[in-house]
């Protein structure tokens, strides 16, 4: 149980910035009349965005807005708990501390946020930080899992977290999602299903639902091309932007910490190739990622082909991380899911910008 | 009508009703926190848990829907279970801190503590611990006795209209409170301690001051308006210590006004509580025998004519009656009950100043337009009514007089009698009604072109069919507890008599030489002149400032009375305590005063002067009635017309917390007017 | 193991674009025309066909719920609402999560038809305020499906006009429950509605609605289209179709997968999970339906098939088939306490039991933790969750008593041995961290 109660501190006035609040005259629009109070707890949450955390000048503000009594907008503040009744700060980390992320370390996660920003639910003015521990986020699949800003961190580690606040501390950029080099919430090495194509292109197109000929003439324009061939199906959507939008900064990460000790396992080591089939290998500079240099190391270790790097599990990409100078690289942008895709002849939106000769560094050839 | 099976008892119930409404009929009691049966359903105590057949789970009775054939079991060993569980449960974070509780002795949870607890707790944790929340001057709260019914959370909203109560946080931490621990501004909020089953809400006045068994319980009438609310008077010796309401459907429900339960420290201030005479020009204690002497010495010497008299707003119709048959016996003419000036004329016929629809029968309309009232502030709990009407859907409400918040939407026509007007010319909105009501306020009759308002009130009622052969929709609302009473006895000019204006100036200019004020204080007394003034009454207000004799009458709660309300019902209350020091039941004073003036009253028992009064206004025997009124007098009230004057319509608003003599002498009710004013000066509203 | 064939959620991962584009690639909004030209009753008589069961934890009949809405919402003018209920967040449970991020269209597309069916001209989707990518990538999805047509006025060409839009709540479990969803979506706390009257007579602003899971309703369109017989076919009777499980906790790769429904358990976690940590042997126990439904132990989980039937027959529930796996390392004690402090941080603190049972019942199992308890304790607190259940408005009371019960039924010796360490030793540090 927690009690939530207006903070001791509060600014005289809060009034909506003139974009938020056309935006708010907006949300009205998706209730019906007489039923404006439905979008106070939308209304709520952008004030909050607006000013950090929930004021109680703004909860009057929405109150007037919405024609309701400001003690009903009070109960609503008060009873969910994403609103921030006091200062939290600019980077706020919030830690699922509930059964999946406890059962897979969520305690290391608290504590390294005890260590490196402070008490809970207390501002490290210094870091402008702050943390708390939420229920259940909803990610138990990928635990333990923190939330910072508008975006899940997942697949964490006490070390992992501790490297994330730094980052934000230095102004860098955390990437979304899983930390352990899988794509979402598929099995850690590769999924176990959908792997099949025709399944997943093609198959729907046998029970593809009759209609009259007229009937499907009518069908809106965009849909008549659905039946053929699918072509490129990645497109932007899905590159996970990083907090603070610093995309695209290969540099972000070329650090230069101590190697680890390399762990040699014998059954980890993929696959390797002493030269490529049929004598010619696939472009890796469309991967991601990999660079003209990088390529070159791939190569000498035996890797030609987007296949070789699809098939790639967690102990193959372990190997091959030892063997490059530059860390997590594989897992950070991703390699294997790009591979999986570029090795069944789709397109990625990077290879669609190396290919339409927009990244320099993957020319042909190299730079 | 649907049949139930209750504890082997079979009932046969309305339908629409609740499982626990069931039992009640079947006579078998269900314990109950949260349901009440005024309120929207929470369901949220858990307490009226039963077992109906087929169903898996035990059901909440106060929500569940009887139905055909429902077999229901409240003694079942489930059920003893579930209600002892649930009562551990209220316990849990509940302080047992009932010696020092208010609410002791009168408290739900105790008392359902003892039918179905468990006698021993398990919970071995510490208990929550809340700090008291401020609700303004009238509501005291303990906060860690909350049980979360949410009666003050509903009530508030729904049957006051004001939405000032929320509770905020949720589970276990959920707490009461307003926005910022404002004051509760509702003028009904004092129903919430009723409401409060538990000591988390109680009266901020009477803290501490008594407990229940030692009270003793008097049924009395409210005066502080003209509802005729009904209450329960508790003392303790001579003292009043607090007022409650009582229940009845018609009239106030159980919901009972701020000022109407609250005033009772207005009744030991200020009293006057032996006669005064003056004296080189200066008020003296004396004698009643002194008193009376000199006040019959007076009305002996002085000629009929010039001698008047005028009936205040908290009386009741014994002494108007007994004032007015000895001073007609003396051939005075000059009599009035309106001390406000109302236009209303008993010759008129009864239903000319009745709330005829009554107060229940508003629920019954299906439109209404108030015209030159504030029944929110001039008689809240009717408010209440209208509210509750218009909650229920399909009621129009328009209003011509002051923009006010009344805690329902209207249809604004405008500020005075131009509008009210152009309504009569053009009624339209009122087309389809078939139980159309016209409220008309003081504020619209008592100004010098009052009779022709009221006649085109009556106008209006009739064009747009609110009096029919079962319908009477044409209602005054009255703001003066006596009023109704003073015109049904005729208290008003007898011929050649002057009114209380004619009075007043009659007085100024020295053709009226004795004014006997029967607890008037309303009026200017600094217009009087050299008159001779008896004052009457109970309070050193303005009238006793004025008097050259004081005799000492006795407040509502000191005298049996009968009391007439707005829509004309005879109530009865009964006296609670004993009058203050020399102060005396008021028809006793006329009585000793009729004797020295060979103008011998024939009464001596209450019985015996009620049947004097049935004798001549056979109608006020019937107690709890409403007396029909002939609605063929408003024809003839609407034919009447006359000029009217372009001013807007003042309300009674002015006069919520200041209206008489009681309320002026109440530190609780100046403190609530405080509290207004700056509520006002806040929020910009001139309501 | 499920063939590829047979999945719905063929974008489960977002290996593929979750946008228009992509859906279409994959068949989603393929003549939803054609499905919008059946009659409306047809389709809720084909989704009773189905077998499909409520995919939120309740696992009432799809197809039955939605016949109980008025046939004719114009007769008294109130309008009938869908309402998909994405607000996820039963501890374990993270399966909608990837439908309304990976694969958004399916679940607009489903939405559509379902409230056609229902001849509701309105959908709200109503998802956790947590789920901010995902809203926006619903968002994004719904505002292509506007703009190609496929829903708005004339959706799809078919005549019928529908609106869809995405409503968020701002952190409350509760509101998880069909009608505390109602009154957060009104505006108010999410504070679970008394039924009588059930939302389908009486819901969003007093209109007939029907609140469905996202999986429900995103499964729609593939049955329609593949006929209730394929739907019907996988699984066995009274639990038939596919389901998505989320497999998290002690197991070498925690997933979210889509699979048949009454899978066995260990060849769920064997084939998808990389096993449970440390081997099949050092299972402790699992939670197979998300927090609310009771453990079950490790020697009643051979075989143990995963649908509604075959968890019942363990005095457990499929739930949302959020299946929590637990190792021997386990402080088994200490989790279900977590358990309880979340129930109690959530209870809305309407109703009597579950207010003061949650705080009761989490303050007694937080002792427990640490062996700071009486042993009489053990039955006090088993009687406490069995007073809290079912005598409270909505579930949450029960869900908070049952994981409890499950505990005391398969771990009592656990507590008790926890006990006895705390007496013998009471000076010592707590045994359990907190």
């Amino acid at each position: 149980m927690s009690v939530r109660r207006l903070h001791n501190e509060q600014p005289a006035s809060f009034a909506f910035t003139p974009e938020n609040r056309e935006w708010a005259m907006g949300q009205l629009e998706k209730y019906p009349r007489g039923h404006q109070a439905s979008a106070v707890i939308p209304l709520l949450w952008r004030a909050q965005e607006q000013h950090g955390w929930l004021p109680e000048p703004a909860i009057r503000h929405v109150a007037e807005m919405l024609d309701m009594k400001p003690i009903r907008v009070l109960e609503v503040a008060t009873f969910y708990t994403m609103y921030n009744l006091k200062p939290v700060g600019k980077h706020f980390v919030q830690v699922c501390g509930n059964i999946s992320c406890l059962l897979r370390g969520a305690d290391a996660l608290m504590k390294t946020c005890e260590d490196k920003i402070g008490p809970r639910d207390t501002v490290n003015d210094d870091l402008d930080m702050s943390w708390t521990e939420v229920e259940c986020a909803g990610a138990c699949t990928n635990a333990p899992v923190v939330a910072i800003g508008d975006d899940y961190i997942e697949d964490l580690t006490g070390e992992k977290l501790a490297e994330i606040i730094a980052r934000l501390r230095n102004g860098e950029a955390v990437k979304p999602g899983p930390q352990n080099g899988r794509f979402s919430s598929e099995p850690e090495g590769g999924a176990t299903s959908l792997l099949d194509r025709q399944a997943i292109f093609e198959a729907w197109k046998t029970y593809s639902p009759k209609a009259e000929a007229d009937e499907k003439a009518a069908e809106p324009a965009l849909l008549a091309d659905a039946h053929e061939e699918p072509e490129l199906v990645e497109d932007s959507h899905d590159e996970p932007e990083l907090i603070e939008d610093t995309r695209d900064e290969p540099e972000l990460i070329e650090d230069t910490r101590d190697e680890p000790e390399l762990i040699e396992d014998d059954h980890a080591e993929p696959e390797l190739l002493t030269a490529p089939r049929g004598g010619k290998g696939d472009d890796l500079k469309r991967i991601k990622g990999v660079g003209p240099k990088l390529e070159g190391v791939l190569h000498e270790l035996g890797f030609y082909h987007f296949d070789q790097i699809a098939d790639w599990n967690r102990e193959n990409i372990a190997w091959v991380d030892s063997r490059l100078k530059f860390k997590g690289r594989i897992e950070r942008d991703d390699w294997v899911s790009q591979a999986r895709l570029l090795a069944s002849g789709e397109e990625t939106a990077f290879s669609k910008r190396v290919d339409k000769g927009d990244v320099p560094s993957s020319k042909k050839g190299g730079a | 009508m649907p049949k139930l099976t209750i504890d082997g008892i079979e009932v046969e119930i309305e339908s629409g009703m609740t499982v626990l409404q069931a039992c009640e009929e079947a006579g078998v009691e269900i314990p109950r926190f949260c349901y009440h049966e005024r309120l929207s359903i929470a369901g949220n105590c858990r307490m009226c848990l039963v077992e109906i057949e087929k169903m898996p789970k035990l059901a909440a009775s106060c929500a569940m829907p009887a139905g055909e054939g429902m077999v229901v079991r409240t003694r079942s060993e489930k059920v003893r279970a579930a209600r002892q569980n649930v009562m551990e449960f209220q316990l849990v974070n509940h302080p047992l801190d009932c010696p020092i509780c208010d609410q002791g002795g009168e408290c739900d949870l105790q008392d359902e503590a003892m039918a179905y607890g468990l006698g021993e707790g398990r919970f071995s944790e510490d208990k929550h611990a809340f700090e008291p929340k401020y609700m303004g001057p009238l509501i005291k709260t303990m906060m860690n006795r909350c049980i979360h019914c949410t009666r003050c959370v509903r009530f508030i909203a729904e049957i006051a209209g004001t939405e000032e109560i929320g509770a905020i946080g949720r589970g276990g931490a959920t707490e009461i409170i307003t926005y910022l621990q404002a004051a509760v501004t509702s003028e009904l909020s004092g129903n919430v301690i009723d409401l409060c089953p538990v000591g988390a809400l109680t009266s901020r006045p009477y803290a501490f001051s008594a407990r229940p068994w030692e009270l003793r319980k008097t049924q009395g009438i409210d005066v502080m308006d003209a509802v005729g609310s009904n209450i329960r008077i508790d003392s303790r010796g001579a003292s009043v210590m607090r007022i409650l309401p009582r229940n009845h459907d018609d009239v106030n429900e159980e919901w009972l006004a701020d000022r109407s339960r609250f005033i009772w420290d207005g009744l030991k201030s200020r009293r006057l509580d032996r006669p005064y005479m003056r004296k080189g020009g200066k008020l003296v204690e004396t004698s009643w025998d002194e008193a009376l002497a000199a006040v019959a010495a007076k009305l002996k010497s002085t000629a009929a004519e010039k001698i008047g008299a005028i009936a205040g707003d908290l009386c009741a119709v014994e002494e108007m009656f007994a004032l007015k048959s000895l001073l007609e016996e003396l051939g005075v003419t000059n009599l009035d009950c309106r001390q406000n000036g109302a236009a209303l004329d008993p010759a008129l016929g009864r239903a000319s100043y009745l709330f005829n629809a009554s107060i229940a029968g508003i629920e019954a309309a299906d439109a209404l337009i108030i015209i030159g009232a504030n029944p929110r502030l001039e008689a809240p709990v009717l408010n209440a009514r209208i509210r509750k009407r218009w909650l229920a859907g399909g009621f129009k409400i328009s209003v011509i007089g002051e923009r006010a918040d009344l805690t329902y939407d209207y249809n604004y026509l405008g500020a005075g009698p131009e509008s009210l007007k152009t309504i009569v010319a053009g009624h339209e909105a009122f087309d389809g009604a078939q139980r159309p009501m016209v409220i008309v306020g003081q504020g619209a009759i008592a100004r010098p072109d009052g009779a022709a308002i009221l006649s085109q009130a009556a106008r209006l009622a009739d064009a747009i069919g609110a009096v029919s052969a079962d319908w009477n929709g044409f209602c005054v609302l009255h703001e003066a507890a006596s009023r109704v009473g003073g015109l049904d006895v005729g208290f008003v000019p007898g011929t050649g008599g002057g009114t209380v204006a004619d009075m007043i100036k009659a007085a100024g200019s020295g053709a009226l030489e004795v004014l006997y004020l029967l607890g008037a204080d309303e009026i200017d007394m600094k217009a009087l002149g050299d008159a001779f003034v008896i004052y009457q009454g109970s309070h050193g207000d303005a009238g006793a400032h004025r008097a050259d004799v004081i005799l000492p009458g006795s407040a509502y709660t000191e005298k049996d009375g009968t009391y007439v309300n707005t829509e004309g019902r005879v109530q009865l209350g009964a006296r609670a305590v004993m009058p203050p020091g020399e102060a005396r039941e008021d028809w006793r004073i006329l009585r000793a005063l009729s004797g020295l003036m060979d103008a011998k009253l024939p009464f001596d028992t209450p019985e015996e002067l009620r049947d004097r009064i049935s004798d001549a206004v056979p109608h006020l025997e019937q107690v709890d009635e409403i007396a029909f009124a002939d609605s063929a007098a408003l024809k003839a009230l609407a034919g009447k017309g006359g000029t009217v004057a372009s001013d807007p319509f003042r309300s009674g608003a002015a006069d919520h917390y200041m209206g008489n003599p009681i309320i002026r002498a109440s530190a609780v009710m100046a403190k609530c007017k405080a509290l207004h004013e700056r509520e006002e000066e806040a929020t910009g509203t001139d309501a | 193991m499920l063939a590829d064939q047979d999945r719905i959620f063929t974008n489960l991962y977002g290996f593929h674009d979750w946008g228009l584009k992509g859906a279409l690639k994959r068949g989603v909004w393929d003549n939803t025309k054609a499905l919008l030209s059946r009659d409306p009753d047809g389709i809720i008589d084909e989704m009773k066909a189905s077998g499909l069961r409520g995919r939120g934890g309740a696992g009432f009949p799809t197809g039955l719920k939605w016949s109980f809405m008025p046939k004719d919402p114009d007769a008294d003018g109130r309008p009938n609402y869908l309402i998909v209920n994405a607000d996820e967040g039963e501890p374990g449970t993270c399966k909608d999560r990837e439908i309304i991020r990976h694969d958004p269209h399916r679940l607009i597309e489903g939405s559509l038809l379902a409230a056609y069916a229902m001849h509701a001209r309105t959908a709200y989707i109503y998802i956790r305020g947590e789920f901010i990518q995902e809203r926006l990538h619903l968002e994004a999805a719904i505002e292509e499906a506007y703009e190609a047509g496929l829903i708005g006025r004339n959706a799809c060409g078919s005549g019928w006009d529908f609106d869809c839009y995405v409503h968020h709540g701002a952190g409350a479990y509760i509101c998880g429950e069909e009608t505390a969803l109602i009154e957060s979506l009104e505006g108010k706390k999410g504070m679970p509605r008394l039924k009588p009257p059930f939302p389908a007579n009486c819901g969003l602003y007093g209109c007939p609605s029907t609140v469905n899971n996202v999986e429900s309703i995103a499964v729609t369109g593939e049955i329609l289209r593949r006929g209730a017989g394929w739907f019907a076919g996988l699984g066995r009777s009274n639990n038939t179709g596919t389901k998505i499980f989320a497999i998290s906790g002690h197991v070498n790769a925690p997933c979210v997968v889509e699979e048949e429904m009454g899978i066995d358990l260990r060849e769920l976690i064997e084939t998808h999970c990389g096993g449970v940590r440390g081997g099949w042997d050092n299972l402790l126990a699992v939670i197979p339906g998300g927090s609310s439904v009771p453990c079950v132990p490790a020697d009643q989980c051979s075989p143990l098939k995963m649908d509604f039937d075959g968890l019942l027959e363990v005095k457990s529930g499929l739930g949302t088939a959020a299946v929590i796996v637990m190792d021997k390392s386990t402080d088994i004690v200490r989790v279900i306490a977590r358990l309880s402090a979340f129930y109690e941080h959530e209870s809305c603190g309407q109703c009597t039991p579950c207010r003061e049972g949650t705080g009761w019942m989490n303050r007694v199992m937080q002792r427990m933790v640490t062996g700071q308890a009486h042993k009489s304790e053990i039955d006090m607190l088993l009687d406490v969750t069995k007073h809290v259940e079912g005598h409270t408005i909505c579930a949450l009371g029960d869900a908070a008593a049952w994981p409890i019960q499950g505990l005391v039924r398969h771990f009592r010796h656990v507590i008790e041995e926890r006990i006895d360490e705390y007496t013998s030793n009471p000076a010592s540090k707590p045994v359990a961290a907190e």
